[in-house]
């Protein structure tokens, strides 16, 4: 496979650069597949730099060469149960045929003899019209079985999408080797963002060398990223905006397409998520959208997603919402989380809304430390990372709640119930 | 035979079948401690402890005798794919 640049090859917008989301469209603008894609992928991937989109960041070359044994299963997961997350549903929508021809590059390499696509109930018809066309164009060589996948947040995890597929509930269980070593039924399994995949088809024509032409070079390409926040929607329904921008772009950059030219308008962006963490205003200069570019503030990109408090918002009372949210969709299957989260939701609370003092922070901390890394999955891992960074981010604030005020507001947090801006309600 | 020192035996929890019976915690009360609500936790604070060779006799007795199976000692290195 050359990695020279091709006349046709997309630049910025690459998995977006297709006029619609059908067949011929999707073959107008990139060509069909290579019929040895597949064949060499691994070192083509390892050249390229491509890493995970799904949050983990894990090198793609490396996880399919770890993919060795017999009768392997491939699975492109859609699954996108993170609530300020869109990008997965935009793509499969707007250029479902680029993760439908990664999934078979990817199905070639491992010599699968099952694929899958697991994506959301609303999702399904869509794929399901893009799988028959392609199989009225005889394309695939695999048949592509859908598997839906519920709306919760737990639900694309692994072993989530692992247990989903071999017909179980949508719920992590317990590993002690990975589902490259065994997955589906024992079986070797491949589980891969469908971000991924997309990434995967445009290498597998394109070339190592086009996909590094872009993007931090610790972790080049494009990424997708899912916008929202921002200082016009205090209260209001979040909307959110998915770009492909390249890997290693500036914070900065990312706010100003949700019309923040003044950082001051911010009282802190929020990456990765609701398992991410808050990079308060003075921090967001200077950090790009890269493992690279967040290392120093402890962050990382995630699954791309940014979110914007505005200044007139209190980060604590924020995050208490979220971990409120995150005790309400832990699986409820192992008892640290089932009983930390919501002990942990509940001291936030506290934080945001009654006097703060020493021993409310200390047990705020040890109820952190309890919960880290004492689950089969990774939900008190990274609701553990959104508490701490919150207490990192917002200590000033916390400062200010001991003596009964809030930096969102400048006035007393207490009063009558709960103050209106003390209730983002922008989930 | 020696085992590698890169790869020690450690002490597993499937936390979706613990219960916090706590059995484990009274046979290796130098690895474990009880949470607040009675679950094994690491006293080194680790999500898989490891078990000093001096312990492993309780470590598997504690695996033959949780009431839930949850338990399971694990020897080979993880090659750390997420």
């Amino acid at each position: 496979m050359t990695t020279s640049r091709r006349t046709g090859a997309p630049t910025t917008q690459r998995m977006f650069a297709a006029h619609g989301p059908g067949l011929v469209e999707h073959h107008q603008r990139f060509g069909p597949l290579p019929e040895s894609a597949g064949t060499a992928l691994v070192p083509v991937l390892d050249r390229s730099g491509l890493t995970g989109r799904g949050g983990a960041g894990f090198p793609a070359g490396r996880k399919i060469a770890s993919v060795t044994g017999r009768r392997a299963v491939v699975i492109g997961n859609g699954a996108e149960g993170e609530p300020l997350s869109h990008k997965d549903a935009e793509l499969l929508s707007r250029a479902p045929h680029l993760v439908l021809d990664g999934l078979k590059v990817a199905a070639a390499a491992v010599s699968a003899e099952k694929v899958v696509l697991y994506v959301p109930f609303r999702a399904v018809p869509t794929i399901k019209a893009a799988i028959s066309e392609r199989s009225s164009a005889k394309l695939d060589r695999h048949r592509v079985t859908v598997v839906a996948a519920p709306d919760r947040f737990v639900a694309g995890q692994e072993s989530a999408v692992v247990r989903r597929v071999e017909g179980g509930p949508a719920l992590p269980r317990d590993q002690t080797v990975p589902p490259s070593t065994s997955g589906v039924r024992g079986r070797p399994t491949l589980v891969n963002n469908v971000e991924t995949l997309a990434h995967i088809a445009l290498i597998a024509r394109y070339g190592s060398r086009w996909f590094r032409s872009l993007g931090d070079p610790s972790e080049p390409g494009t990424m997708l990223v899912t916008l929202s926040g921002g200082p016009t929607l205090s209260g209001g329904p979040t909307p959110h905006s998915v770009l492909e921008v390249p890997t290693g772009t500036r914070l900065t950059d990312l706010v100003g397409h949700l019309g923040v030219t003044d950082l001051r308008a911010l009282r802190a962006v929020l990456v990765g998520g609701y398992h991410g963490s808050w990079i308060p205003r003075e921090m967001v200069t200077g950090a790009r959208l890269s493992r690279a570019g967040l290392a120093h503030l402890g962050a990382s990109p995630g699954a791309g997603i940014i979110h914007a408090l505005p200044a007139d918002q209190c980060g604590l009372a924020r995050t208490a919402d979220i971990l409120g949210y995150l005790a309400g969709e832990s699986a409820r299957q192992c008892g640290p989380c089932r009983n930390g989260l919501p002990q942990l939701a509940r001291l936030f609370d506290d934080l945001a809304y009654r006097r703060v003092d020493d021993r409310l922070l200390d047990e705020v901390r040890r109820m952190i430390d309890l919960i880290d890394g004492r689950g089969s999955c990774r939900h008190p891992d990274g609701t553990a990372r959104l508490a701490r960074s919150a207490l990192d981010a917002f200590a000033s604030d916390i400062t200010h709640h001991r003596y009964g005020r809030c930096e969102a507001t400048l006035t007393s947090v207490y009063g009558t119930g709960r103050p209106r801006h003390h209730t983002s309600g922008s989930r | 035979m020696r085992t590698p020192p890169t790869s020690p035996t450690r002490l597993h929890i499937d936390w979706t079948r613990c219960q916090g019976r706590g059995l484990c915690t009274e046979l290796l009360p130098r690895l474990l401690d009880r949470d607040d609500w009675g679950y094994p936790i690491a006293r080194d604070r680790s999500s898989e402890p490891a078990v000093p060779p001096a312990a492993l006799s309780e470590a598997r007795t504690a695996v033959d005798l949780c009431p839930r199976l949850a338990l399971s000692l694990i020897t080979d290195v993880n090659p750390g794919i997420e």
